[in-house]
């Protein structure tokens, strides 16, 4: 029998998405395995942020399928589960990092409310543990624990998107999606973030699928790439293999507009 | 044999220079045996890089195949999954490249650690090996716990040596890994490709160094072989 580990943990086959006459994303297929990072990259109005939508079950898919293994190792279709279902399975199994945190968090109650809340979801009902935990989750996103009873609002924006990470991990997910998780954060809040989130992914063996237009993103966080354009992917590969020997057109191009210090 | 390359070509396609075809590699043939150093050999621009990053699955071949032997068996790298290359890359591919790419705020010591940890091993034995290979390379220890992106080009190049080195990959593929070291460091790569040779692991390298040269190839493959054809 095959391993959970070598079998695919989201599968999206031939999804296509539209907005009216307009092609948002169009015959899209790939697979994410277990603890494998897949980065998603392209310029705005690429289709990136429409397929993120689609198969993270916030907007649905004109045609194709996203399919999910569950924990039991069943294989079962998003859009044929119930409302609950899904609702669940959001809370539980998967995180979504967006990229303004004001949209994942909860910017009037206190850093320890917005992880304890995810717990509380799940069924955790111990005031004890549930601060526990917060704080624990506070420091490895370092955030000290003198902070856990502010407001994200008296936050800086990279220690609001830390602890958004926070929120979203501490129901230990198996997959994790992330829109943008650097955009507007100066770049040495980013280079602090990035190396958080490649420890995180590491050593908690998550799956995640990272949108970006920022290809040095891409080469630190993922495994492998796929590059849209016009709703279309016309390149996918080895992230290391698609940045230093690109072969599409479009990919040749964004990689050459990258500027170099 | 641990690598055979076969009928290996690549040319690349510049799309923004309106569609330039720029032949690399044309058929190169070769096989290297576990324990044996191949030296890649040929003057500058004659495609020796080409073929290593082909070899480590960086560069897409445009045709032929590699074969290399993972977890016993004969695996085509041209032609494998990116999953498939990057299992390869984690049990039976190192890379000792030229250039660090380094990671903000990551310790040069878990730099070198990350190999090792990534391929199952406790943290703290993973630190520890990674010390010693620091302590080996003569990178002074109290750089051991910094990020390596201020390090001076001989210091980061110590700590990619020690990182491309710490593993026991079966086969390693060496891009100059001495370009920019002292004497002294350099006879210590000697000794550490002599050691890995002692134990069986088949190497392919680049040196542009002679003497380094002299002391490591069992083999020199000239690479004016697999040269394309030039059009008149």
């Amino acid at each position: 029998m095959m391993r959970l580990q070598e079998m695919p943990l989201l599968s999206v086959e031939g999804l296509s998405r539209y907005y009216g006459e307009r092609v948002g994303c169009r015959d899209v297929s790939f697979e994410v395995y277990p603890g494998e990072v897949l980065a998603i990259v392209g310029e705005s109005g690429s289709g990136k942020t429409t397929l993120l939508n689609c198969i993270s079950t916030r907007l649905e898919p004109s045609t194709g399928s996203v399919s999910y293994r569950m924990r039991d190792g069943a294989m079962r279709d998003l859009y044929r589960m119930s409302e609950a279902e899904r609702r669940l399975l959001m809370r539980t199994d998967w995180g979504f990092v967006h990229q303004n945190p004001a949209d994942g968090l909860r910017m009037t109650v206190s850093a320890g409310a917005n992880v304890g809340e995810r717990l509380m979801a799940v069924g955790e009902r111990h005031y004890g543990r549930i601060r526990d935990t917060a704080t624990h989750w506070l420091s490895r996103v370092e955030i000290a624990e003198d902070r856990i009873d502010d407001q994200p609002r008296a936050f800086s924006g990279g220690m609001r998107q830390r602890l958004q990470i926070a929120r979203n991990l501490v129901t230990g997910p198996r997959l994790v999606f992330m829109d943008e998780p650097t955009g507007g954060l100066d770049v040495s809040v980013q280079a602090r973030l990035l190396d958080l989130l490649r420890g995180l992914v590491n050593d908690l063996g998550l799956a995640a699928i990272v949108v970006t237009h920022d290809l040095a993103v891409a080469r630190l966080l993922s495994h492998r790439m796929i590059v849209m354009k016009d709703g279309r992917v016309v390149e996918e590969g080895l992230t290391d293999r698609v940045l230093d020997d690109p072969q599409a057109p479009y990919t040749q191009l964004l990689v050459s507009s990258i500027l170099q210090v | 044999m641990a690598v055979r390359a076969r009928a290996l070509s690549k040319t690349f396609c510049m799309h923004l220079q309106g569609g330039l075809e720029l032949p690399v590699v044309d058929g190169a043939a070769f096989e290297v045996r576990a324990g044996e150093c191949v030296v890649l050999g040929g003057p500058s621009g004659a495609g020796k890089s080409s073929i290593l990053k082909m070899l480590y699955g960086n560069y897409a071949a445009s045709s032929g195949e590699i074969l290399i032997r993972h977890g016993g068996e004969l695996v085509d790298l041209v032609a494998a999954s990116p999953r498939l290359v990057l299992a390869i890359r984690r049990e039976t591919l190192g890379y000792v490249s030229q250039f660090l790419r380094t990671v903000p705020r990551v310790a040069a010591v878990d730099v070198v650690a990350e190999p090792l940890v990534l391929r199952g091993a406790n943290t703290a034995v993973a630190r520890e090996r990674a010390s010693e290979m620091l302590d080996r390379l003569n990178l002074p220890q109290r750089l051991w716990q910094l990020p390596p992106a201020t390090f001076s080009g001989g210091e980061q190049q110590r700590v990619n040596i020690a990182r491309g080195f710490i593993t026991d990959h079966p086969v390693l593929l060496l891009d100059e890994p001495t370009a920019s070291l002292d004497a002294a460091n350099r006879r210590i790569v000697i000794e550490l490709i002599a050691e890995k040779k002692a134990k069986g692991v088949a190497q392919i390298g680049i040196f542009h160094d002679e003497e380094v040269r002299e002391a490591v190839a069992d083999r020199i493959i000239d690479v004016r072989g697999f040269a394309p054809a030039r059009a008149a």
